[in-house]
C-alpha cells in the first residue's frame, strides 16, 4: 500500500492531529473512540516499520516535505528505533483501552476531552522523539510530550490535591532537563553547524577534544539523566507517578522514561560515540556508579513504601538503574541488555500499574492495608500484580528473567564482579516487597467492614494483555533478544 | 527414548490434572494418582536401563532465546535420580492417601496437585540438558513445594514457609544464577558436557569462588550455613517430608551439585587445580555439626531432618573429593539414602497417625505395639548408619575408598565418627521402643494398611539395595577412573 511509505510520519501526525480534533468535538465518547482508533493505527504503522526494517536490514530515511538532509528534517527509522516505536505505540494503545474505565472513575466528566487531547499529545511527542533524526526536533517533541504530561499529572488533583505539587515539581525539573538538552544541542550546532544527528556524528571527530564539545556532552547527558529519572535526579518521578490519574501512571511508568533512555542512547552512542573524549568516565564511572546506586537505593526505598503506586515507582528507579548499568558497560552486550530491559520493563510496569489502577479506581489509593485479603475478591487483578512482581524479581519464564540474564552476562563478560553482586542483591531485595504484597493480598483474610472489591473482565483485560506479553517474551525471547542485539550493533559494531 | 523423557516429565503433570478433575470423588482422584505413579515408575526403570546400556538422546522442547533452550538429555546420574524419584513417588502417594485420611488433614486436592507438580519439577531437574533448564525446574520445585510446606495454614506453617521460600529463593536467585551466568560468560556454553565446559576457559584462581556460588547457591543441598530451611520444612505433613524433603527436593540439590562438578567443572579440572578442597572441609563440618544437632533434638522429625542435612553432605563431600570412586559413591548414596530416609519418615508418620506421638520420649515401649513399623525403622536406620547387609554400607564404603584415593585420610575419620553419631541418634528411638518399659496401654495397634505397605516395601529396598548395588553403580564418561 502506497500510503504506508509515509508510515514514519503518519505514526506521529495521526495522534498529533487527533488531539485538536478531540478538543473541537468536545464529546467524551468520541474522544475515547478517536484516541483508541488513532493509537491502534499508530501501533500498526510502527509494526509495519519494525517489520520492514528488520526484513530489509536497512534504515528507512523519510525526508519531510521532500527536503533532503542538511536543509530539511529527516526521520530515520533504523533497527534501533524501529524496535522502540512499536513498544511505545503498543503500550499506548493498551493503556488507551484501559483509559475508558479508569478515566470515568477518576476524572471529572467535564475534563475528559481535555484529558484525551493531552493524552494524544504525550503519545505523539514520545513517538516523535524516537523517530526523528534531528537533534532540535527531538527537543520539540520532548517538550510536546512533557508539557502535556505535566497537565496529565495535574488532572489527578481531582482525586488528591497532592497531584498539584507533584505536577509542579515535575514541570520544574522536566523543564530544567529539557533546557539542559537544548543548551547542549546549541553548543553542538555551534561547533558543527548542523542539527542532523548523522551529520553531527560525522563532524564531531574533527572537532576533537574541545571544551565546547565536552560541555555539550555534559549538558545533554545531564538533561537526559533528569528526564529518565536516573538516581539521584529521580525525585520528581515518585510523586508524579503516584498522584497522577492511574492510567497516566501506567502510561508514564511504561513508556516515558524509556523514551528518554532511548534518546540518551541515540545521542551518547549514535552521535558522540564511545571514543569521544570523556566518554569513558561518563559511562564507566558516572552511569555505572549511579546505576548501581539507583538499583540498590530504589529497591530499598520500595521495601519501605506502603503505598503500592509509590512502591512500584521506587522500583522503577531501580530498574532505570539496571538500564544505566547496561549503558555504563559500554559494550555491545551491555547496550543490548539495556534494550532488552527497556522493552521488558515497559511491559511489566505497564501491567502492574494498570492492575493497580483497577483497584485505585475503587479505593482511591492502593495501600498494603486496604488490599488485605483482596485476592479472594479480585483474583485476576491481584494475580496480574503478582505476575508483574515475579517478573520484576526476574523469576524464570518471565520477561524479567531474560532481562536479568543478559544484563548479568554483559556485566560478567567485563569481569565486573562487584557490579554483578550489587545487581543480584538488588534483585533479591525486590523479593521482599513482592512477598509483602503476596502475604497481604493472599494469605490474610479481608477484614470485616472493608469495602468489597469487584472486578470485571473489562477492568483486568488490559493488564492481562501485558502480563501475557511478559510471559510470552519470557518464553519466546528470541525476537526481542535478536532485535536488541542488532540495535546495539548499530551503535557499537565490531567488538564481540 | 524421547517418548520416555516426555512421559517422565508429563505423567506427573497429568496426575496433577486428574487430581483437579476428580476432586469430588477422592477414591478415583487418589487411585488415578497412584496408577499414573506406577506408570511413571515403569518409565523411569526403562529409561535407566537404556541409559545404563549406553544410549543417549537429546530432546529440545523449545528455544526461548538465542542459545538458550529447554532441553533434556538423560545421562547415568540423571537417569538414576529420575529412577529414585519415579519409583518412590507411587509408594509415597499410596502412603499419603493413608496419612492424609488418617491424620484428618484438609485440602487433599491441593496437596496431591502440588505433590505431583513437585515430581514433575524433579524430573525436569533430573533430565535437564544444561544449567538453564536445570535452574528453571529448580525454581518450579521451590515454588510448588511452598504450598505443601505451609499446608496447615496456621501461623507456624506460614512463618516456616517464609523461611523455606526465603532461603531457597535467595540462595538460588543470588548465588546460583550468578554462577550460571558466570559460566555462560566464561565458558560460552551452558550445556552439560563430558569433562566439563570450563577447563580451558576459567582461570584456576577463580575456580573456588565459582564453585562456592554453586555449592551454596544450590540451597537445596542444605550445606551449612544455608540449611535452616530443611528443619523449617518439617512443619509440612509427613508424606511431604518423606518424599520431598528426604528424596526429591534435597536430592535435587545434591544432584545439581554433582552435575555441576562432573559436567560443568569436570572432575579432572577440580582435581588438578584443587579448587574443591575447601568444600571438603565445609562438607565434613556439616556432616559432624548436623549430627550433633540431631542428637539434641527429641522431636523425631526434627532429628530426621538434621540427619538428612548430615547425609546430604556425604554426597557434597563425594563431589568435592572429585575422584572417580568418590563421585560414584556420591551418586550411589543418592539412591541408598533415599530408600533409608523415606522409610524412616514413613515410620515417623505412621507413629503420628496411629498414636499422635512425635516426640521420642513418648515412644518408650511402642515397639511392642507397632512391631512392623519399628522393625522397618530399624532397617532404615541401620542402612543410613551404613551397616551391612544394608544398602547404605556400599555408598559409604565407596566414599571412604574415594577419599583414600585422593589422599584425604581425615575424611575417613569424619565418616567413621559420623557413623557412630548416627548409631546413637537413630538407634536410640528403636532401642527405647523395643526395650524401654511403657506405662500406658498395650496391644497391637499399627497404622492403616495404606501406610504400612509402602514402608515395608521401602524397608525391603534397603536390604535389596545391598545385594543389587552394582546395578546402580554408574560409569561416568569424562571422569578419569
Amino acid at each position: 500500500m502506497n500510503f504506508l511509505l509515509h508510515a514514519p510520519i503518519l505514526q506521529i501526525v495521526v495522534p498529533l492531529l487527533v488531539a485538536p480534533l478531540i478538543i473541537l468535538l468536545r464529546n467524551r465518547h468520541i474522544a475515547w473512540g478517536l484516541a483508541m482508533a488513532s493509537t491502534l493505527a499508530t501501533f500498526l504503522f510502527t509494526l509495519h516499520l519494525f517489520l520492514t526494517v528488520n526484513e530489509t536490514g536497512e534504515a528507512i530515511i523519510y525526508e519531510l516535505g521532500n527536503w533532503p538532509a542538511p536543509i530539511g528534517i529527516v526521520y530515520v527509522i533504523d533497527v534501533a528505533n524501529a524496535y522502540v516505536l512499536p513498544l511505545i505505540a503498543g503500550v499506548s494503545a493498551i493503556a488507551t483501552f484501559a483509559a475508558r474505565g479508569l478515566v470515568n472513575a477518576e476524572i471529572d466528566i467535564r475534563d475528559h476531552s481535555l484529558f484525551y487531547a493531552a493524552w494524544m499529545l504525550t503519545i505523539a511527542g514520545m513517538l516523535g522523539q524516537v523517530a526523528t533524526g534531528d537533534a532540535f526536533n527531538i527537543f520539540v517533541f520532548l517538550e510536546i510530550s512533557s508539557l502535556s504530561a505535566y497537565a496529565l499529572v495535574a488532572i489527578g488533583a481531582g482525586n488528591d490535591r497532592r497531584a498539584l505539587p507533584a505536577a509542579f515539581n515535575y514541570l520544574i525539573l522536566g523543564t530544567i532537563g529539557a533546557t539542559f538538552y537544548v543548551i547542549g544541542v546549541g553548543l553542538l550546532y555551534m561547533v558543527t553547524g548542523t542539527l542532523n544527528l548523522v551529520d553531527i556524528a560525522q563532524r564531531l571527530p574533527a572537532i576533537g577534544d574541545t571544551h565546547t564539545g565536552f560541555a555539550a556532552l555534559a549538558f545533554i547527558s545531564l538533561g537526559m539523566f533528569l528526564k529518565m529519572a536516573l538516581f539521584p535526579l529521580h525525585f520528581w518521578l515518585v510523586p508524579a507517578y503516584s498522584y497522577a490519574p492511574s492510567v497516566v501512571s501506567a502510561l508514564m511508568a511504561a513508556t516515558a522514561t524509556k523514551v528518554s533512555v532511548y534518546v540518551l542512547i541515540r545521542i551518547l552512542f549514535g552521535v558522540f560515540g564511545v571514543d569521544f573524549p570523556g566518554m569513558d568516565s561518563l559511562l564507566g564511572v558516572v552511569l555505572l556508579g549511579l546505576g548501581v546506586a539507583g538499583a540498590l537505593i530504589g529497591t530499598v526505598a520500595a521495601i519501605t513504601e506502603t503505598d503500592l503506586k509509590r512502591l512500584f515507582a521506587q522500583s522503577s528507579i531501580a530498574q532505570l538503574g539496571y538500564m544505566a548499568i547496561g549503558l555504563g558497560l559500554a559494550t555491545k552486550s551491555g547496550l543490548a541488555a539495556t534494550f532488552i530491559n527497556l522493552f521488558n520493563h515497559a511491559l511489566i510496569k505497564g501491567a502492574i500499574f494498570l492492575a493497580l489502577g483497577a483497584i485505585a479506581a475503587q479505593l482511591g489509593r492502593v495501600t498494603m492495608s486496604n488490599i488485605q485479603g483482596a485476592a479472594k475478591q479480585i483474583p485476576m487483578t491481584i494475580a496480574a500484580i503478582l505476575f508483574g512482581g515475579m517478573a520484576l524479581i526476574g523469576l524464570p519464564l518471565t520477561a524479567g528473567f531474560i532481562s536479568k540474564l543478559y544484563l548479568l552476562r554483559a556485566i560478567l563478560e567485563e569481569g565486573a564482579w562487584v557490579v554483578a553482586v550489587f545487581t543480584v542483591m538488588s534483585s533479591i531485595l525486590a523479593l521482599i516487597y513482592v512477598w509483602k504484597i503476596i502475604e497481604v493480598a493472599y494469605l490474610n483474610d479481608r477484614p470485616k467492614g472493608a469495602p468489597v472489591l469487584t472486578e470485571t473482565p473489562a477492568q483486568w483485560i488490559s493488564a492481562w494483555v501485558l502480563v501475557a506479553a511478559t510471559i510470552y517474551f519470557g518464553v519466546q525471547a528470541e525476537i526481542i533478544v535478536d532485535a536488541a542485539f542488532s540495535a546495539a550493533d548499530l551503535f557499537i559494531g565490531g567488538n564481540q | 527414548m524421547s517418548e520416555l523423557i516426555l512421559a517422565l516429565l508429563f505423567l506427573p503433570l497429568l496426575a496433577a490434572v486428574t487430581t483437579l478433575l476428580f476432586r469430588e470423588t477422592p477414591n478415583i482422584r487418589d487411585g488415578a494418582s497412584i496408577g499414573i505413579g506406577v506408570l511413571t515408575a515403569i518409565c523411569s526403570i526403562q529409561l535407566f536401563e537404556m541409559v545404563q546400556a549406553g544410549q543417549s538422546e537429546t530432546l529440545v522442547l523449545f528455544a526461548f532465546a538465542p542459545g538458550l533452550s529447554i532441553g533434556f538429555t538423560p545421562e547415568p546420574l540423571g537417569a538414576l535420580f529420575a529412577l529414585v524419584a519415579g519409583c518412590l513417588w507411587p509408594l509415597a502417594t499410596l502412603y499419603s492417601v493413608g496419612y492424609m485420611r488418617g491424620a484428618k488433614e484438609k485440602n487433599h486436592t491441593r496437596f496431591f496437585t502440588f505433590y505431583a507438580i513437585a515430581i514433575h519439577a524433579a524430573m525436569g531437574i533430573a533430565l535437564a540438558d544444561g544449567l538453564i533448564t536445570l535452574f528453571i525446574f529448580y525454581e518450579i520445585l521451590t515454588f510448588s513445594t511452598y504450598p505443601l510446606v505451609a499446608h496447615k495454614g496456621n501461623a507456624d506453617a506460614k512463618s516456616s514457609g517464609r523461611i523455606y521460600l526465603g532461603i531457597l529463593v535467595t540462595t538460588s536467585v543470588t548465588m546460583l544464577l550468578l554462577g550460571i551466568i558466570a559460566v555462560w560468560a566464561i565458558g560460552g556454553d551452558l550445556t552439560f558436557r563430558e569433562g566439563g565446559v570450563l577447563a580451558d576457559h576459567l582461570d584456576p584462581r577463580f575456580a573456588p569462588i565459582l564453585l562456592a556460588l554453586f555449592a551454596f547457591g544450590i540451597g537445596k543441598a542444605a550445606l551449612m550455613p544455608f540449611h535452616k530451611w530443611l528443619p523449617a520444612a518439617m512443619v509440612a505433613p509427613t508424606p511431604v517430608s518423606a518424599l520431598l524433603h528426604a528424596v526429591a527436593v534435597v536430592k535435587a540439590g545434591v544432584f545439581s551439585v554433582l552435575k555441576v562438578v562432573i559436567y560443568i567443572f569436570g572432575t579432572d579440572f577440580l582435581l588438578e587445580t584443587r579448587a574443591s578442597e575447601w568444600l571438603i572441609w565445609i562438607a565434613c563440618f556439616t556432616i559432624i555439626a548436623a549430627s550433633l544437632v540431631a542428637m539434641s533434638k527429641t522431636n523425631l522429625k526434627a532429628r530426621l531432618a538434621y540427619s538428612t542435612i548430615s547425609q546430604l553432605s556425604y554426597i557434597v563431600l563425594g563431589a568435592a573429593i572429585a575422584s572417580s570412586i568418590a563421585v560414584q559413591g556420591a551418586a550411589l548414596h543418592i539412591a541408598m539414602h533415599a530408600a533409608g530416609k523415606i522409610t524412616l519418615f514413613f515410620c515417623a508418620g505412621a507413629i503420628y497417625v496411629a498414636h499422635h506421638y512425635s516426640d521420642i520420649k513418648d515412644m518408650d515401649g511402642l515397639g511392642r505395639r507397632m512391631p512392623i513399623t519399628f522393625a522397618c525403622f530399624a532397617l532404615g536406620a541401620l542402612s543410613i548408619i551404613g551397616i551391612p547387609p544394608l544398602g547404605g554400607s556400599w555408598s559409604k564404603f565407596m566414599l571412604m575408598m574415594g577419599a583414600l584415593d585422593a589422599e584425604h585420610v581425615f575424611v575417613i575419620f569424619v565418616l567413621m565418627a559420623s557413623s557412630l553419631l548416627n548409631l546413637y541418634y537413630l538407634g536410640q528411638p528403636v532401642i527405647r521402643a523395643f526395650f524401654a518399659q511403657n506405662t500406658g496401654e498395650t496391644g497391637f495397634s499399627e497404622a492403616p494398611v495404606a501406610m504400612l505397605i509402602p514402608l515395608v516395601i521401602t524397608a525391603g529396598m534397603t536390604v535389596g539395595l545391598f545385594f543389587y548395588a552394582d546395578y546402580f553403580i554408574l560409569s561416568f564418561k569424562g571422569v578419569t577412573p
